[in-house]
């Protein structure tokens, strides 16, 4: 009988000094939580699309909290979480700022070299994983249209092996940017007035053998930017969509003439390579 | 007590006892969570995370507080609180000090409380009769052996989704088939320093 109690003793015991851990734990290192947050976060869809820039709805509902991220950064929600997310903020809603996807890649055939002739599976994916598929650039599209199919409004289309996506007809759902096995569609604000068509983090010299529209990382683009809003890093240049006014200098620079200004032709034609 | 040498123990826990592809046990995350490298990455450090420090809490009390009563036979029972107890605890810890590994571990922390690799572990320690260091060896060799098994099948399942597979094998069938065949593999360690 005393085996019996003694098992029944140990086990409360067990139990009752977990339990106590416990509780004194949750109290004493208690996350407090703020009600702003918590109101973000019941405005917005829930969907953890990360359109907004951010991990998930939870991520962006504390960034707006602590006053990091503006409100309208949610596409899917649309006007109407813009609106409640800033009123909950007690801020001015500015509408929901638009994203859309482009493809950071210049290299359509004539352009790219290729390392291999693949002749299996023809998607992305599948290419992709066999060295790295058949363009010598890393970096470059595979133009199987992976994108393309993933796109539930006919905004991409592919053409010499190089996937094009029309802005007027992307809503900015992001499905091409998961699908993409490069990596290589970036989702950038509506308002942007160009683009840096090449993701190569290649040294010039490996871009420049692989492709003749590569960013070779020369830093020209920077140099006559007037309104420092085009930055190199990692051998490649990026456009800062809130700086840049569309003016198209470094457009003209660009030796190799990756650099997208929407609705700009550039003045010096692309160098012979 | 068991005498097997430490280095021998971890490669017993990494390679011939692997205890997803030899033991059978965790096979719900092995098939569950091995779709993307990088989720089965994160569930497989998460599990050593806890097995390690569920082996380091169950051996002394088992040691020392449930035989000196006579109640090993309540092993299980035990470890199963103690194990539960212990993730709600590292939860909690990591959401107030380590917020970011608490985001990237996310669900599958709580998922482990019901992991039986995790219970399966600590009870072989006590079943082999391993001292404290081995029995912390012998963890360290079976987690590492779980992040083994899940990342080489990660890589198998990812090849598998671009494969051209036959339309009633495609999903769960393949995925078992791919499965099975990277358990006979390990057959191969099989008798490796006689364990």
């Amino acid at each position: 009988m005393f085996e019996v109690i003694l098992a029944i003793i140990i086990l409360t015991a067990l139990g009752l000094v977990f339990g106590l851990i416990l509780a004194f734990a949750s109290a004493v290192m208690a996350v407090p939580v703020d009600e702003k947050v918590e109101a973000l976060r019941s405005a917005l869809p829930g969907a953890n699309c990360g359109a907004c820039g951010y991990s998930g709805c939870d991520g962006y509902a504390e960034a707006m909290a602590r006053g990091e991220a503006q409100p309208g950064l949610c596409t899917p929600g649309g006007q109407d979480v813009a609106e409640i997310t800033a009123s909950i903020l007690g801020v001015e809603s500015a509408g929901v700022q638009e994203k859309k996807a482009q493809v950071k890649c210049g290299g359509c055939d004539q352009y790219i070299n290729t390392k291999l002739e693949y002749r299996g599976i023809a998607t992305c994916a599948a290419a992709n994983q066999f060295y790295g598929g058949e363009p010598s650039c890393s970096y470059g599209c595979l133009g199987y249209g992976d994108c393309a199919a993933a796109c539930e409004y006919g905004a991409i289309t592919v053409e010499n092996g190089l996937a094009i996506i029309n802005k007027d007809l992307c809503v900015g759902c992001t499905k091409c940017v998961s699908v993409c096995p490069k990596s290589i569609i970036e989702m950038v604000p509506g308002s942007a007035k160009g683009i840096v068509r090449c993701s190569s983090h290649d040294k010039g010299a490996v871009v420049r053998k692989a492709c003749s529209v590569g960013c070779i990382g020369c830093m020209k683009c920077t140099k006559v930017c007037e309104y420092d809003a085009i930055h190199v890093s990692n051998f490649l240049a990026k456009i800062d969509p809130e700086k840049c006014v569309g003016c198209g200098a470094c457009a003209d620079s660009c030796p190799t003439g990756c650099i997208n200004i929407f609705g700009y032709q550039p003045k010096k034609q692309k160098a012979a390579v | 007590m068991n005498s097997t040498g430490l280095f021998p123990i971890l490669i017993g826990g990494l390679l011939v006892n692997n205890f997803v592809l030899s033991q059978f046990l965790g096979i719900c995350p092995f098939l569950g969570v091995s779709k993307k490298l990088n989720s089965a990455v994160g569930m497989s450090l998460a599990v050593i995370f806890v097995m390690m420090m569920a082996t380091a809490v169950t051996w002394p009390i088992y040691t020392f507080i449930l035989v000196p009563a006579g109640l090993g036979y309540l092993q299980t029972v035990a470890f199963i609180l103690i194990i539960a107890s212990l993730v709600q605890l590292v939860e909690i810890v990591l959401k107030r000090y380590v917020k970011p590994l608490y985001n990237a571990l996310g669900i599958y922390l709580p998922l482990i409380t019901t992991n039986c690799a995790v219970l399966g572990v600590t009870i072989l320690n006590i079943d082999k009769g391993y001292g404290y260091l081995q029995s912390l060896v012998n963890t360290l060799g079976a987690g590492g052996g779980f992040l083994l098994a899940m990342v080489m099948f990660a890589g198998v399942r990812e090849r598998l989704e671009t494969a051209d597979i036959p339309e009633g094998l495609k999903g769960l069938p393949s995925t078992l088939v791919a499965a099975s065949l990277v358990s006979i593999t390990f057959v191969g360690f099989q008798g490796l320093f006689g364990l």
